[in-house]
């Protein structure tokens, strides 16, 4: 086992987590207050189309990203009005969402790229990676986090500072407030709809990040629904660290090595039907074996 | 926008229309032409068998939503539990000497029981461990589907062809043919149809799935066994899919191919067509239908014009989007 567990098994760990770590924050925001997202594998395909669309055209990265949270945000308002001011049922508008992302983006890439599929041009500009040169003399280190997209930092910041202000600041009070007891907090002044709204839309911002890093990070291609139950994974993190965001961060992680590990096993002669399959049992046994001590 | 009198997916169908037709507009086709070769393509006399034959499994794949829907319970693990009974069905053929129907009987008893096992193991999730059902029958897709994908493309993989599948089976197994394109499974699923809507219309636990669905704990007030129905629930949605996958390997691919009961995604269609009418059985046939005339519309929309089929995807998720929302007024209204 030891050979398995190498810095640059960490590394690929670290960034192919990434999207699934910025849905799963979104979807813990949501679940503080109160409402349950299964929309993050739709959002993030938008956003992944949104950011090799936007890429492409624009022949810039930055580009991708702005247009990609965007698109994730836009998205987003239909849970975030569909779930509070018309009072639809957010399962429901989960599923539909996550089935209009799909049609959508496999639509557009027709009329709009001529291609069905996949869409693979050299002019899709990727993520630049960050190197850290004060690393350089420690390699284990370098290996570990140098190389990273900024997409990546931002979103370990972002869990952190989401932690922080869940639990240290007013805002987040309120907002868990408004999950926890919504006739309570609309009884002190609070206005829950706002709040809802704001942190689906937030959440949106977050997940179209997430596509963004899927698409534009590692490699730049858009294909169709090439979140492959990615949105999912975080969903079911959200529910293993129960919305809170460091927890369901580590969630994330913990599918992210049985995914890397898999992959060294691929390398190693195990087929891949196989080792593809390893991260989603983990997470289910880890999801069983959870609750179980919950129940018991 | 409340009509008397009117079902209220019809206003949600035409807004969906609208939005599909401006879409359409918006990307250089002509709206017109593209929604009528979709009723063309899907309606017209000599093309009523096709969208026939995709409504088989596609109205099955509602039904496998629209039985644990009524009790207000999801199953997302369609999927796992179609290629489960896929994978069954064309296994047994090939290892049991016996006569062809005898194959067919028994292979699609044993898909039901495939099928039937795997949604029963998710009912097991939500049951025994506290495991939301939503999510754990969504995980187990896959690994049933990782695993039939590696068994038909190592252990159980014909030899003699270049795609991860398994050998044909034996024609006398086959399900004989009806016309040029529709099977006996038509029969087959007929009778599934009939079975579920008698269970849901004239049977006691037919009356407590509804009763749980409208309000679970005073279903369970009034004496129904809350576990124990989910996990019937769940195994009977789960047979139901192991019978899909069946008829579609017994009736009209004669094999397991991996990835060949998924790329249509009946399982997605189908839960929507079951979310429009909210498990009731007939009502989620009918929508089974609508949808299966609007994707068999939108392969031949695909050939006339230059408007890619996905449409048919877009107008099924923006109905259900919209009947969300308007279900969402109504209720404010009440």
């Amino acid at each position: 086992m030891s050979g398995l567990v190498s810095p640059f098994l960490v590394h690929t760990a670290m960034q192919s987590v990434t999207p699934i770590l910025l849905a799963a924050l979104a979807g813990a925001l949501c679940g503080q207050a109160g409402v349950f997202n299964i929309a993050l594998e739709g959002q993030m395909l938008v956003g992944a189309f949104a950011g090799v669309a936007a890429s492409f055209l624009a022949h810039s990265a930055l580009a991708g990203v702005a247009v990609g949270a965007t698109a994730g945000l836009l998205f987003a308002l239909i849970l975030a009005y569909g779930a509070t001011v018309l009072r639809g049922d957010a399962i429901v508008i989960g599923i539909g969402m996550n089935l209009l992302a799909s049609g959508l983006t496999s639509y557009l890439l027709r009329p709009l790229f001529g291609v069905t599929g996949t869409f693979d041009d050299p002019r899709i500009v990727g993520l630049p990676v960050l190197t850290i040169r004060a690393l350089s003399g420690m390699p284990y280190l370098a290996a570990l986090f140098s190389g990273l997209t900024a997409i990546t930092w931002i979103a370990w910041g972002l869990v952190a500072a989401a932690t922080v202000a869940l639990f240290r600041t007013p805002i987040g009070l309120r907002l868990r407030g408004v999950g926890e007891a919504p006739e309570a907090a609309a009884a002190l002044g609070v206005d829950v709809r706002r709040y809802r709204v704001a942190t689906v839309l937030f959440g949106g911002v977050l997940t179209g990040l997430a596509g963004v890093q899927l698409a534009l990070g590692t490699i730049t291609v858009f294909s169709d629904d090439m979140t492959a139950g990615r949105g999912w994974i975080a969903v079911v993190a959200v529910l293993l660290g129960r919305s809170h965001p460091l927890h369901a961060a580590l969630a994330c992680l913990l599918f992210g090595f049985a995914d890397a590990v898999g992959l060294q096993l691929q390398g190693r002669g195990l087929p891949s039907q196989l080792t593809d399959i390893a991260p989603y049992v983990v997470t289910l046994a880890a999801l069983v074996l959870s609750r179980r001590r919950r129940m018991a | 926008m409340t009509w008397p009198g009117v079902p209220p997916a019809v206003p949600a169908i035409l807004l969906a229309l609208l939005l599909g037709a401006a879409l359409v507009a918006a990307t250089g086709g002509d709206p017109l032409d593209a929604y009528g070769q979709i009723v063309v393509g899907a309606l017209a006399w000599e093309n009523l068998t096709n969208t026939l034959n995709w409504a088989v499994p596609l109205v099955g794949m509602t039904l496998v939503a629209a039985i644990p829907l009524r009790g207000g319970m999801v199953n997302l693990g369609g999927d796992g539990q179609l290629v489960a009974g896929g994978l069954v069905a064309a296994l047994v053929p090939l290892w049991l000497p016996a006569p062809g129907w005898v194959l067919i009987l028994l292979a699609t008893a044993l898909a039901m029981l495939a099928g039937g096992l795997v949604a029963a193991l998710a009912g097991l999730g939500e049951v025994r461990f506290g495991v939301p059902l939503l999510i754990s029958s969504l995980l187990l897709n896959y690994p049933v589907a990782g695993l039939a994908s590696w068994l038909v493309g190592f252990p159980l993989r014909d030899r003699s062809s270049g795609l991860p599948q398994t050998v044909m089976i034996p024609a006398a197994a086959q399900l004989p043919p009806l016309g040029d394109v529709l099977n006996m499974g038509a029969f087959a699923m007929l009778a599934v149809v009939l079975c579920v809507v008698f269970f849901d219309r004239a049977t006691v636990a037919g009356y407590e799935l509804r009763m749980r669905g409208l309000n679970a704990r005073f279903a369970a007030y009034g004496g129904v066994r809350l576990g124990r129905q989910a996990l019937a629930a769940m195994a009977a949605s789960g047979a139901v899919a192991g019978i899909v996958g069946a008829l579609l390997v017994l009736g009209s691919q004669y094999r397991f191919t991996d990835g060949a009961l998924l790329s249509p995604a009946y399982t997605w269609s189908g839960l929507m067509a079951a979310l429009l009418a909210e498990g009731e059985p007939v009502g989620s046939i009918a929508a089974g239908m609508f949808f299966a005339a609007l994707q068999t519309g939108g392969f031949a929309m695909e050939r006339e014009t230059s408007v890619p089929r996905e449409l048919s995807m877009v107008l099924q998720a923006l109905v259900i989007l919209l009947l969300a929302a308007r279900h969402g007024l109504a209720r404010r209204r009440a």
